[in-house]
């Protein structure tokens, strides 16, 4: 464990809370709060004292929020190290983007349990405390496995997994060469182990892009309506809502251009964006918007595809379901109030499939659910807590992989020793490590094998 | 039974690798010591390919060597090609490697196992343990005698319950013309061991007189040859070649034209085999699409025309196999002087030892080498010194000497054994070493001369020449950091060579030395005293200067890692009554059940929460 580094965590239930706190513990806690710390007060800060001020961004000195701040001197507190805790409103942003600033600051993203643990190696539980702690690890252990059947599940988890594969696929073929020095290995492989990190890195710049910090701190998961003209994706967004922003009309192709909006599910943020109809059509304008839709489809955490149950499945929403083949969607048919026409083509006999209807509401409460338990299993906030630690510690560790795995690129142009570069790709795993678990040496001698014919 | 009159302090069973260093390593310590063997003129004999060292096996030769084990000297006066390898890859995975002279290699191993005071060799095989009340007092033999130990170490190789098969021929042997240990391993799992089944292999040896050695590309060792040994001056004996062939697509034909009385493929073996040295009968089912593989053909000494044709190992039947060799170029002619052969043996779990080397289940008793699932002379020796030391400081009523993965190879393995066990024959890695950085060959004195002398190994001659290395090298440190050059001052080719145009200021030489191409030779140009420096000496200022970023960052996860390594897990913690652990953890820690909470760290699946409530059961039971 890390024990002489600085950790962050967000240390209330997330959500709907009316305070959030973030606690920060290690030797820089206190030079960490100083940095985002603003009050009309001169001087510093007194242990165990309760400040009021603003949390601002260091760089910019942009106000986030107005909050409460204490910092305990070690070894007065929980951890026995410098803690500092910012009081910021509540709300799933706010606690968000007050935690990435300390992260940003210089702190790491606590690991479960590790205030706990810190206590404990530093000597501060004591026995009576100690069966009181131990319930409370028992609750994060069982919800550490929840985060993670729902990280196997999860697309993102996926991804990273793939991205760990290049890494070790370039570090198998290092090792190779290093372990392997006898052997007949063919040519040197730095062309393909450039090739291997580059892919990785690439992939871990879209996802990036794809979870950068301010959309997810700003706007949440993100789902797409989409739908051919005239389905119901406005009035849907609407009933979302529960307000009429966006003019719905029954024009075909009317709303041209994306909407965003924000609702809230059970306290998830779900940023919602309707597109314009995607139609074959020769309106240039409404082509751009079809353009556009095509182009959003892969930033959409989920799609909702919505049909018509009142007209048969035609030409245009076969075209839809082949764009969406490859994503995760939800077939969402409207319309439940009128006589049903709709007959679903085997294509999708395999897609969850909820009925609605827009005009009375049916179905509604439903697909809250379906959206919110595609992306969180369960409801309690607890859950979500782990969900939107998850999301942090992902950035955390590709932000990590990728600071390292460039430098692996300058010093393979630089022309590192073998050892040096393995240090790189170690370093990588390691950090993708903390989101998917670590990397065993056997891990990386079964992919030699497997690809190399090793053997004296 | 015959009781021997003798009590001895240490009782090694086995003449092999492991069994030579645990002997000598127990004798040295002052114990007195007792090497019985099934074959004393088989003490250090090579059953495999004839060659110490390679990739992270040279680096556990250097261990043992920097710890007062014999075996780097044992290549050194033996040795007939030494080369290092990977000298273009960094100095971590820089790796030294030589051919034996195969009987010479034996026959000194065996002498100064005879000049060792305190030490009898006897020839007879151990059948049975005395055991009481969870200790080992001695072991029983065949031939009705028993001697008293205070210690036991079992080394037994591969001759438990050998099985020796060549093509579907198969018959009871603990090596070609060897007999095997009968009884032994059905003694171990009655007292409780879980015992398995592993298989390796080894290639024919050929008639090199049969060889046309003009049509292969020789392969000579370095000159001049770089002695294993911190104490060894200079190898003196003459160098051989070793020669390359390739197999083809004929070979490959015949290989597969005969699977069909393989016992690998049809079923006769169970034994798991080793994947990093698998036959030629596998290599050519596993990647159909290779062309060739290469052998080097080794000489198994100066005095014998007997060859090693390395990487071409194979149960199958003799026809096949001589069809097979005669397929290789250079080949065409050979004949077969000992067939190659696929061997069966049992071994005992590892994951049923402590980190010294001592079973869980018997106190006293000590495992090391093949029987704990290990392959390689190197790997064996290093676990046979170990449980040598160890057993010798047990009869001293000290500490066991136990590495950490950040000071030693010896320590990785050992740890890697005893935490998560083994399935297949266990070789080292570099790639296994998390700290590959810090355990280099070149510095295996100065992380391990201190240990091996304090344990009462080392002898004082040898620690007292590892001492003034070492102050050599920091007054070379200090030199090179203290010590300046005017850029300006010096030659105008010097300042254009070394790209020194512009700069103003005086540079020390730790500075210059920190650039990536610039070495002491270049340093030498520059500063006259530099010139001067010893090269074990500059190697390690060199090493140390350029490397320091790199080693640092090692160095502080090392820091990191300390206090979960050195966290005890009690041996009768339930994990059972332990609140707070998944089902799956728990079955885990169950049954791997870890010393430490760093080995638990190191268990698949394991997870950061698990860890941390184990550490807060360990804080319970302290106060309670």
């Amino acid at each position: 464990m890390y024990i002489h580094d600085t950790i962050a965590a967000i240390s209330t239930p997330l959500g709907e809370g009316g305070i959030g706190i973030i606690r920060v513990s290690g030797s820089q806690a206190v030079a960490i709060a100083e940095k985002l710390f603003r009050n009309n007060r001169n001087g510093g800060l007194s242990s165990h004292r309760f400040y009021y001020g603003t949390i601002v961004e260091p760089a910019t000195g942009e106000v986030f929020d107005e909050v409460m701040l204490v910092v305990m001197r070690a070894p007065r507190s929980y951890t026995r190290e410098d803690v500092a805790e910012i009081h910021c409103h509540g709300g799933y942003l706010l606690v968000q983007k007050v935690l990435s600033l300390a992260i940003g600051a210089g702190a790491r993203l606590a690991q479960p349990g590790e205030f706990t643990q810190r206590a404990f190696l530093n000597g501060r539980i004591d026995l009576l405390q100690a069966e009181a702690v131990i319930d409370l690890i028992r609750g994060k252990t069982d919800a550490a496995l929840t985060l993670a059947q729902h990280q196997r599940q999860g697309l993102l988890s996926q991804r990273i997994v793939a991205v760990k594969q290049d890494v070790l696929h370039s570090l198998a073929l290092v090792e190779a060469y290093i372990d392997f020095p006898e052997e007949d290995l063919g040519a040197a492989a730095g062309e393909e182990i450039g090739r291997f990190v580059g892919k990785a890195l690439a992939q871990i710049e879209s996802l990036l892009a794809g979870f950068d910090e301010g959309r997810v701190l700003r706007e949440g998961v993100a789902v797409l309506i989409a739908g051919k003209p005239n389905v119901g994706k406005s009035s849907l967004l609407n009933t979302l809502l529960q307000e009429q922003r966006v003019i719905v009309t029954s024009v075909p192709g009317t709303t041209r251009d994306i909407i965003e909006e924000i609702v809230n599910i059970n306290g998830l943020p779900v940023r919602m964006l309707d597109t314009a109809g995607i139609r074959a059509s020769e309106d240039i304008v409404e082509q751009e918007g079809v353009r556009r839709t095509i182009e959003q489809i892969p930033l959409a955490d989920l799609v909702l595809f919505l049909l018509d149950a009142s007209r048969p499945f035609d030409e245009e929403d076969r075209q839809i379901a082949e764009t969406l083949a490859s994503h995760r969607f939800l077939v969402v048919t409207n319309k439940a109030d009128l006589p049903p026409v709709l007959q679903l083509p085997t294509s999708l006999a395999s897609a969850p499939v909820l009925s609605i209807s827009t005009q009375t509401g049916a179905g509604i409460a439903a697909l809250r659910e379906m959206i919110f338990t595609t992306f969180l299993h369960g409801t309690t906030v607890d859950r979500r807590e782990l969900v939107a630690l998850s999301q942090a510690r992902h950035r955390d560790a590709l932000l990590k992989a990728r600071g390292v795995l460039l430098g692996f690129q300058s010093n393979i142009a630089a022309q590192l020793s073998s050892d040096l570069l393995a240090v790189d790709l170690h370093e990588a795993l390691r950090a993708l490590g903390e989101v998917i678990g670590d990397t065993t040496p056997d891990e990386v001698l079964d992919l030699i094998f497997q690809r190399f014919c090793i053997g004296k | 039974m015959l009781v021997y009159e003798k009590n001895y302090d240490v009782i090694v069973v086995g003449g092999g690798h492991a069994g030579c260093e645990a002997a000598l390593a127990s004798a040295r310590m002052g114990c007195q010591t007792l090497l019985l063997t099934i074959n004393l003129d088989a003490i250090a004999l090579m059953s495999c390919n004839p060659a110490i060292g390679g990739l992270a096996k040279g680096h556990l030769v250097k261990e043992i060597d920097a710890l007062g084990g014999e075996m780097g000297k044992n290549i050194d006066a033996t040795g007939i090609q030494f080369r290092i390898l990977n000298t273009k890859k960094g100095p971590a995975v820089r790796a030294s490697r030589a051919q034996a002279d195969k009987q010479q290699y034996r026959l000194r191993m065996k002498l100064v196992l005879e000049q060792q005071d305190r030490l009898d060799l006897k020839q007879g095989e151990v059948t049975a343990l005395h055991v009481e009340e969870g200790t080992v007092l001695g072991v029983a033999t065949k031939n009705g005698i028993g001697y008293r130990g205070n210690t036991v170490i079992l080394t037994t190789g591969t001759f438990m319950r050998g099985l020796i098969h060549i093509g579907l021929t198969n018959y009871p042997g603990g090596r070609a013309g060897d007999l095997p240990s009968i009884g032994l391993s059905e003694h171990l799992a009655q007292l409780g061991f879980a015992v398995g089944r592993l298989k390796t292999g080894t290639p024919a040896r050929l008639d090199g007189r049969s060889i046309d050695f003009s049509r292969l590309e020789p392969q000579y060792g370095d000159d001049p040859p770089i002695p294993f040994s911190f104490s060894t001056v200079a190898i003196e004996q003459p160098q051989v070649p070793c020669h390359i062939a390739y197999t083809n697509e004929r070979s490959h034909a015949i290989i597969r034209a005969g699977l069909d009385r393989s016992p690998l493929y049809s079923g006769v073996i169970e034994g798991v085999g080793p994947r990093y040295c698998p036959s030629i009968e596998d290599k050519v089912v596993r990647f159909p699409d290779k062309e060739r593989h290469q052998t080097f053909i080794e000489p198994e000494g100066r005095d014998t025309v007997e060859v090693y044709p390395s990487g071409l190992s194979t149960s199958l039947p003799i026809d096949v196999q001589i069809a097979f060799y005669r397929s290789i170029a250079g080949l065409e002619q050979v004949e077969i002087m000992r067939p190659a052969y696929a061997i069966e043996y049992d071994y005992v779990d590892p994951i049923q030892l402590h980190a010294s080397l001592e079973t869980k289940l018997v106190r006293n008793l000590y495992h090391a080498g093949q029987i704990n699932g290990t392959s390689g002379y190197e790997e064996a020796a290093a676990q046979g010194l170990m449980a040598g030391i160890n057993a010798a400081l047990r009869t001293k009523d000290r500490e066991p000497l136990v590495f950490g993965r950040s000071e030693a190879y010896i320590g990785v393995m050992i740890d890697d054994l005893v935490t998560l066990g083994t399935k297949e024959p266990y070789r080292m890695f570099t790639s296994r070493a998390e700290y590959r950085l810090l355990l280099r060959e070149d510095n295996a004195d100065i992380r391990l001369r201190e240990k091996g002398y304090e344990a009462g190994l080392l002898p004082e001659t040898e620690y007292r020449q590892f001492l003034t290395k070492l102050t050599r090298i920091q007054d070379e440190l200090a030199r090179v950091q203290r010590e300046k050059v005017l850029p300006s001052a010096l030659d105008p080719w010097l300042v254009e060579q070394y790209d020194l145009a512009g700069l103003q200021n005086a540079l020390t030489l730790e500075q210059l030395l920190r650039r990536p191409d610039f070495t002491y030779a270049d340093l030498a140009r520059i500063d006259r005293q530099a010139e001067e420096v010893p090269a074990v000496v500059s190697e390690q200022v060199e090493i140390q200067i350029k490397y320091r970023g790199y080693i640092e960052r090692q160095v502080e996860q090392v820091e990191r890692s300390k206090k979960l390594e050195s966290a005890r897990i009690p041996q009768d913690l339930d994990y059972q009554e332990l609140a707070g652990l998944t089902a799956e953890v728990r079955e885990k820690l169950q049954k791997f059940r870890p010393d430490t909470l760093g080995q638990a760290s190191r268990i698949a699946g394991m997870t950061p929460a698990a860890i941390t409530v184990l550490s807060i059961a360990l804080k319970m039971r302290a106060a309670r």
